[in-house]
């Protein structure tokens, strides 16, 4: 009823909700910050993990995830609350975008938002907050960028860099002890793609047992896959074929066909020709006279037997992004028809050595001295198979921010500097602002400084003290220091070795602060009645 | 239901399930659907404007949407009520047909029910309410295309354009970057734009878009890009001097659309037909690359054999384009669609710069860029974000801006925003309204003040005292009879728009006071609501 007393007529569809100015703005501020609350904890070295436990009848009941990767667990989490939402989107963009940063952007689009809320509370509006905002980002940005040192690919700075770079991403990750170790690793197996994006060809083999120490990286490619009964174990110098293919038996492909006879003689004949059709197509295979041959689809037992008879080494049933790397490793065609054995020089792949290989209880087969050597192999070892995911996540965010980092080669110290830069730039600038814009900037400021402020916090150290003295020495004129985790203390970033990708920063500076505008300007939601479902 | 009863005491039935059914009538009904109708408009009213805020809307499957158009916010709100609905309708047929001003003017219809309501109270039958608006809205018109002015599109780099564009950017979340991203929405209309006919076609300009990044990132493509790749991960990336062959075919044995069967039934059959099937192919790839083509795009899927036979004769493909996708690349590259192999002539190629593959983040997403098409007449407007919701967003802003331009070329007539417009029709009006010596003349002088209630409106989203800065521009317009004072929104210490630079196009206006002038003539109208009565 309104104040009048007229009872208003139902607009919306049943079920349907509407919120409007106040409450709206409540239920985003509400929601937004329980989700950063909730990843809050897991931020900087001294983060801590959590459980994902699906819900659900059946086995997935058992299957838990262990991990303190922002993305992973903001998109096993079921929300309902719009904000909430926004705040997971973004968080998956970052993943997709840079893969490294996830935490951090819901983070900061969180304490946004927290400062956003005492404002409005101050009746200010919307809007300017957001103006506010606006200027402020971009003054965070063109800091961020200033600060940034680049490095020539080649030199042996930047590969310093990258180890460092690694060594940091990992600080914060399961692997922490042996980061040394492991950044090593991912940088050497980074410059082996020599300036190319492509991750797939980084393969990531997980196998229980052993301790993560055992893991290493090779430099061959191993394909978890196994080399068919009956053919060699060891071939030297070995000359590859790579194809796609129906090695079962070939269905006719022509639309309408249809096999009819009329006695048992005739499907003796049809089988003899279908036998024969198959030894025909061995027979090119042959042509191309390779010594091992990989197929995508399953060999039958009569093909292997025909291609095992004639020396060749038959491994079937590759999977497909196995057999893109093998192609791209050995150099070798994918092929589905045979009829050009003349350009065998050209399709077929070559390696120095194709072995049957034995890590911890399983077989594998490792393709070493490959024509390119850009595919290599990591395999992860560990006690048991949550430490092995989380450690695959962990390892495949430094790779991430490893390619980021080549491609864009800016670098900015870690340990909170580079937060606490822009953070100063902002309130510089919030001197200079007239109108009411200026509370807003200082409050973006605010929250820039939250991410070394909650990094101190989950260490357990004082981190009013600690950021006070920060900003000092800052202040100071000392641009390089940053928080030292390991004693609780503001350290030098360039004698810690601590240095983060711009990149990452960048990113997650302009979608926190996009994701942030956006649920600042909703005054309003309208949530429509769920669908119905049928219960299974 | 009210009932009727004969002489026995039965009641009439006179409707189908007559018990079950609600029936209003007479002043309830009219106040019901008004009622009904306001509330959307009062939904929509805190969007209007530069400062005016978005709506968080939640689908049926949980989905996020954020905007601040109209249209959208209407259509996805899931409205029952039927009256509530014409205005749904209201705001789509205003997008439908002009592509922006959604929200003015469901906002402008709440505002004209919302006099009616008080017209009605004062007992003044609805239908002469509605006569008096239809005159008052032929007054405004007339008087919105005296002051009207016409604006030179040519000048100044296209700048009376971008400043469209910036007007209908600037209640967006993209506000931000609303001059960058106006110029790519000028460049990409006047890239279609048949400015002789002056007539853009906007099929031709794709807006694709990808999460990452962020909106400045966004940025215009003169060509194509679409969402596909290579077809064999070993193709080449790149082709110079693309010569394209465009097919609706698949490459796989022809599937003629009579049911036929064929039976084999010896084993010669058997393998004849083997060859036959490896011939296809081989025929197929060979007449594509007979023609000279070096690239094939496909509206189809590619069987492995063919496929790997495209590789082996250095013939790189895409399989599975969309229709619209190849309607686009047939435009811009001046090739002719082929529907079959046979009819592959060196002619019917399409010709472009390069055709690569790009690449985006680290999850390995790529896409394609058909640039420097032969004859560039479709380009791509690639959107970036830091999430699906801005880009999503950002999409809707950028249609408005370029149905904005669009409307701009067709007629390059305008009027000034910022409430002004409305404010000088309503004097107008309210001088018309003394000359009238029927009851309409309340009407008229109604219809006045809901046009003031757009400007006031606006001052109320922009934090300023309504009543104050609307009776402030209203004596300025009269005093120095300037039909461009309004409402200083963005706080630039002046009132003039034309100073200001906010342009909004004569055709939109007009439209939103004529439909909005329709649709609450419709609501007046009824008076009897016949419905379940589980409503």
């Amino acid at each position: 009823m309104d104040i009048v007393g007229n009872v208003l007529p139902q607009v919306l569809k049943d079920e349907a909700t509407e919120d409007k100015g106040e409450m709206a703005r409540l239920q985003s501020f509400v929601g937004a910050i329980a989700v950063a609350d909730l990843v809050k904890t897991t931020l900087g070295p001294k983060g801590m993990d959590k459980i994902l436990k699906p819900t659900g009848p059946g086995q997935e009941m058992t299957h838990i995830t262990v991990t303190n990767d922002g993305a992973t667990i903001l998109k096993s989490m079921y929300v309902e609350n719009p904000a909430a939402k926004i705040l997971i989107e973004i968080s998956k963009t970052q993943d997709e975008e840079v893969g490294d940063g996830t935490t951090t952007v819901a983070v900061l689009a969180g304490e946004l938002l927290r400062e956003g809320e005492k404002l409005i509370q101050k009746r200010i509006h919307p809007q300017h907050v957001i103006a506010g905002w606006r200027i402020a980002r971009d003054v965070a940005l063109k800091t961020l960028r200033d600060i940034s040192s680049e490095n020539d690919i080649e030199s042996q700075e930047f590969h310093n860099d990258l180890i460092k770079i690694a060594r940091t991403t990992l600080s914060s990750k399961l692997i922490t002890s042996d980061r040394d170790y492991f950044a090593d690793l991912c940088v050497k197996a980074v410059l082996r793609l020599k300036g190319s994006s492509n991750l797939d060809y980084i393969q990531i083999i997980k196998l229980p047992g052993g301790t993560i120490r055992d893991s290493y990286l090779d430099d061959g490619f191993i394909l978890k896959k196994q080399i068919t009964i009956g053919c060699k174990r060891r071939i030297e110098n070995a000359k590859i074929l790579v194809a796609n293919t129906a090695m079962d038996y070939d269905k006719i492909k022509i639309y309408g066909t249809k096999v009819k006879v009329n006695s048992m003689d005739k499907v003796a004949e049809i089988e003899a020709a279908e036998k024969e059709k198959m030894k025909h197509k061995v027979d090119k295979i042959l042509k191309f006279q390779p010594t091992v041959f990989v197929n995508r689809q399953l060999i039958y037992n009569y093909p292997e037997q025909l291609l095992a008879d004639s020396g060749v080494t038959v491994i079937e049933h590759a999977d497909f992004e196995g057999m893109e790397r093998v192609a791209a490793a050995t150099g070798a065609e994918i092929l589905s028809t045979f009829d050009a054995p003349e350009r065998r020089d050209q399709v077929l792949g070559h390696c120095d050595l194709i072995e049957e290989i034995m890590i911890g209880e399983e077989k594998m087969i490792k393709f070493t001295g490959c024509k390119k050597n850009e595919a290599c192999t990591i395999v992860l070892r560990g006690s048991s198979i949550h430490i092995l995911d989380e450690v695959d996540r962990s390892i495949h965010d430094v790779l991430c921010v490893l390619i980021t980092t080549v491609k864009n080669r800016r670098v900015v110290w870690g340990g909170g500097n580079s937060e606490m830069q822009m953070a100063a730039a902002c309130e510089e600038e919030a001197k200079k602002v007239q109108g009411k814009q200026a509370l807003a900037i200082e409050a973006y400021a605010r929250a820039l400084r939250q991410i070394p402020t909650i990094i101190c916090d989950n260490g357990g150290y004082d981190s009013a003290e600690l950021i006070q003295n920060f900003k000092v020495e800052l202040q100071k004129g000392n641009l390089s220091s940053g928080l030292n985790m390991n004693d609780g203390t503001v350290g030098d970033m360039k004698e810690l070795g601590i240095k983060e990708c711009m990149r990452v920063k960048e990113q997650a500076v302009m979608a926190a602060s996009e994701a942030a505008e956006l649920i600042m300007r909703v005054d309003d939601i309208v949530k429509c009645a769920p669908r119905k479902r049928e219960r299974a | 239901m009210s009932l009727a009863f004969d002489d026995y005491g039965r009641p009439y039935i006179i409707l189908r399930d007559q018990g079950q059914k609600k029936r209003m009538k007479g002043l309830e009904a009219y106040k019901s659907n008004i009622l009904a109708a306001k509330a959307v408009a009062n939904t929509l009213s805190s969007s209007l404007g530069p400062k005016g805020m978005d709506k968080m809307l939640v689908s049926p499957d949980g989905d996020v949407s954020v905007t601040n158009d109209g249209a959208t916010i209407v259509e996805k709100m899931e409205i029952q009520h039927p009256t509530a609905k014409l205005l749904v309708e209201l705001s789509q047929s205003q997008d439908a047909e002009i592509g922006d001003g959604t929200t003015g003017v469901v906002v402008l219809a709440g505002k004209l029910l919302e006099q009616a309501l008080t017209l009605l109270d004062k007992g003044i039958h609805p239908l002469k309410i509605s006569d008096g608006f239809d005159r008052a809205c032929d007054v405004a018109i007339k008087h919105l295309e005296t002051i009207s002015e016409e604006i030179d599109i040519q000048a100044n780099e296209h700048e009376a354009l971008i400043q469209a564009a910036c007007t209908a950017l600037g209640s967006k979340v993209v506000s931000k970057r609303k001059r960058e991203l106006g110029k790519i929405a000028v460049t990409a209309v006047l890239d279609v734009a048949d400015l002789a006919r002056r007539d853009v076609n906007l099929d031709l300009i794709k807006i694709q878009t990808k999460t990452g990044g962020s909106v400045e990132d966004t940025r215009l493509i003169s060509g194509i890009l679409i969402d596909k790749d290579m077809s064999h991960p070993q193709m080449p990336k790149e082709v110079k001097e693309a010569k394209i062959c465009l097919l609706t075919c698949p490459f796989e044995p022809p599937k003629p659309k009579t049911k036929h069967n064929i039976n084999i039934s010896s084993a010669e059959d058997y393998k004849k037909l083997y060859l036959q099937e490896q011939q296809y192919f081989v025929d197929m790839v060979k007449l594509v690359k007979d023609s000279g083509a070096n690239i094939a795009l496909c509206q189809w899927g590619f069987d492995d054999e063919a496929n790997h036979l495209l590789l082996q004769n250095e013939l790189p493909a895409v399989r599975w384009v969309s229709g619209t996708d190849v309607e686009l690349i047939a435009m811009a590259t001046g090739a002719r669609i082929i529907p079959r192999f046979q009819e592959i002539t060196p002619e019917k190629l399409g010709k472009a710069g390069s055709v690569k593959e790009v690449q985006f983040g680290t999850s390995n997403e790529r896409m394609l860029v058909i640039e420097n098409c032969q004859c560039t007449k479709a380009v791509t407007i690639l959107i970036r974000g830091g999430s699906q919701m801005i880009v999503d967003e950002a999409k809707r802003s950028i249609h408005d801006a370029i149905c904005v331009i669009r409307n701009l070329i067709k007629d390059n007539r305008i009027v000034y925003g910022g409430g002004s417009a409305e404010l000088a029709c309503a004097i107008q009006v309210l001088q018309y309204a003394d000359e009238v010596s029927s009851v309409e003349q309340y009407a008229i002088r109604s219809f006045a003040d809901a046009l003031e209630g757009i400007p006031c409106c606006l001052a109320d989203n922009c934090g300023l005292n309504p009543i104050t800065s609307v009776a402030q521009a209203k004596a300025r317009q009269l005093q120095e009879s300037n039909p461009r004072i309004g409402i200083d929104c963005m706080e630039l210490g002046t009132t003039d728009m034309k100073e200001q630079r906010i342009y909004e196009t004569l055709s939109s206006k007009k439209q939103q006071i004529q439909l909005a002038t329709q649709v609450v003539k419709m609501i007046l109208k009824i008076d009897d609501v016949i419905a379940p009565d589980d409503y």
